[in-house]
């Protein structure tokens, strides 16, 4: 395919520096609103980026971009070298098996107890037998640090412990990338700290590239190896965390500070 | 001067309801067609899941044979009381058998039938397929590398759309024997000649053609409950929204296309 020179042609370097994703140029609009106008980006292979910014802006518009659960209007979004927009369905859904998604809410399978929700991608992707599901199951749980809750149904669990069970099925297939949509949100503040630490932990145990989306910062200064602003459709900023903290644009220092923002709503 | 501006104003109006509806029209059939067309796309490429589609055929089959056999029963029974009624008139008492038999066949039983599982499966399919998308959970399939339209929907539209013949089959049976415990019970037909008569003039071609309707049928009310699902937004209230003008919308199309291929096929 014609998809690493794209790559090379931006500047990336040989090969082996190939980004496991670059975002070219992406545009996306829903019935007339722009809300991605030309987002660049590149995650390098290991890292964990985080995107902040107000919400509404399109945090989760393109998270799902990276992933191909939403088509660009324009754009690519290239994946390890090779482009997610001009592959066909087949080949989208290969790309797809390098990732794991952790959704907002947790989109666990209702008609599903937190066992069979962790254990569907094993059914559904490997020829593993019913003892190593079980074991990989439990395995995963105890990286997110739950345990006894197999038999659960989805809707007895609490929201923390739903997200925790999202994460467990989304690295139930060692993925090379993990995308997290807004892990934290809506927790309280000590529930927000132990699913921070999780993912801190799942980073050290998996080695895996991260992108994770959030509006709270310190969560993002706690995950981080670097943190992109996502703005009126742009990365307008992206920085280390040391860096990012002592940018000078009196937009981000108010969102720093939490303060009320103006117009980050179109 | 003040008028002539609100007249056009009124019509631009007008015209724009006009326009709009024709674009909403315009975007289901869209739909429609999107998900019958991805639907014969992942239905032949592996994984094959043989354990959903039981379970589907069950829940459209079994689940409905209450509600089709008493629907059944009783438009037979009113037949033949109405058309012994009729008949009476001008002494033609013996055709009652006949006409009951080919209406049925030919007509009634696959149209009230297929109204009747519009209501039942098209409804909980668009409110099933409808839940998991708000939830983001049709996402979730999506981002685990299972293509939703082949785990979801291709068991639901390939079990009703097989499942509706045998159903239709089974009212055609109990039709045919409400009229004629009616004619016989309780207008004194002869029971003998009510039989014969029954098969007289009954082709196989006229339960084919009722058979291969019911099929039809089928496939249109459970692609249009599922589109309807699958393209749910709005929450909640969305779903409820889906799962009622996925019975509208179905049964419309049933009687619509029972006209063209009663006109066309048979
Ligand atoms: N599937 C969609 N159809 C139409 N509009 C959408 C869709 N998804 C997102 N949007 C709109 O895009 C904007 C950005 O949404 P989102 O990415 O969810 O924001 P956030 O940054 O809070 O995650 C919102 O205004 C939302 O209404
Ligand atoms: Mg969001």
């Amino acid at each position: 395919m014609a998809t690493g020179t794209r790559a090379n042609g931006r500047g990336a370097g040989p090969e082996q520096d190939t980004p496991t994703i670059a975002v070219i140029d992406l545009w996306k609009s829903f019935a007339g609103r722009e809300v991605l106008r030309g987002v660049n980006l590149e995650v390098a292979r290991g890292e964990s980026f985080v995107i902040v910014g107000g919400s509404g802006v399109g945090k989760s518009v393109l998270l799902k971009h990276l992933i191909g659960l939403i088509a660009p209007d324009r754009g690519h979004i290239i994946i390890d070298g090779e482009d997610l927009t001009q592959s066909d369905p087949v080949r989208c859904l290969a790309l797809r098996r390098k990732f794991g998604m952790s959704f907002q809410e947790g989109a666990l399978f209702d008609s599903m107890n937190v066992f069979e929700n962790i254990a569907f991608p094993l059914r559904r992707h490997t020829a593993m037998t019913e003892g190593e599901i079980a074991a990989r199951v439990r395995e995963c749980l105890g990286l997110v640090h739950l345990d006894g809750v197999e038999l659960k149904a989805t809707n007895e669990l609490s929201g923390g412990m739903r997200r925790r069970v999202g994460f467990a099925r989304a690295i139930a297939l060692q993925p090379e990338i993990l995308l997290f949509d807004e892990p934290n949100t809506g927790l309280d503040p000590i529930t927000a700290g132990v699913v921070n630490s999780v993912i801190v932990e799942m980073r050290e145990h998996l080695g895996v590239t991260m992108v994770t989306i959030t509006h709270d910062m310190k969560s993002a200064f706690r995950i981080a190896d670097r943190i992109a602003m996502l703005r009126s459709g742009r990365i307008v900023a992206s920085a280390s965390p040391e860096a990012f903290r002592s940018l000078s644009d009196p937009y981000i220092q108010k969102f720093l500070a939490g303060e009320p923002l103006e117009e980050d709503v179109a | 001067m003040s008028a002539e501006p609100e007249a056009v104003s009124r019509a631009g109006a007008f015209l724009e309801r006009v326009g709009t509806n024709g674009i909403h029209l315009f975007e289901e059939v869209g739909r429609f067609f999107y998900i019958l067309h991805t639907t014969i796309y992942w239905a032949f490429r592996r994984p094959f899941d043989g354990r959903e589609w039981v379970r589907q055929m069950v829940r459209v089959g079994v689940d409905s044979i209450p509600v089709v056999g008493l629907t059944a029963m009783f438009t037979g029974m009113v037949m033949a009381l109405q058309t012994y009624r009729g008949f009476e008139r001008f002494h033609a008492e013996g055709y009652v058998a006949s006409v009951v038999a080919l209406s049925l066949t030919r007509e009634l039983a696959p149209v009230l039938a297929a109204l009747m599982i519009a209501g039942r499966v098209g409804s909980s399919l668009a409110a099933e397929l409808g839940t998991m998308r708000v939830t983001e959970q049709i996402d979730a399939l999506y981002a685990m590398a299972v293509e939703p339209v082949q785990y979801l929907v291709v068991p639901r539209v390939g079990a009703t759309t097989l499942m509706l013949p045998p159903l239709v089959a089974f009212a055609n049976g109990l039709g045919i024997f409400g009229g004629y415990s009616i004619a016989v019970g309780l207008l004194g037909a002869n029971p003998v000649n009510y039989w014969d008569k029954t098969f007289q003039y009954l082709d196989l071609n006229d339960v084919f053609s009722g058979l291969i309707k019911a099929a039809v049928f089928g496939l249109i009310l459970s692609v249009t409950g599922c589109s309807k699902g699958f393209f749910t937004t709005g929450g909640a209230e969305g779903v409820g929204r889906a799962t009622t003008s996925a019975v509208v919308m179905a049964s419309l199309v049933i009687l619509v296309s029972d006209f063209f291929l009663t006109k066309i096929l048979f």
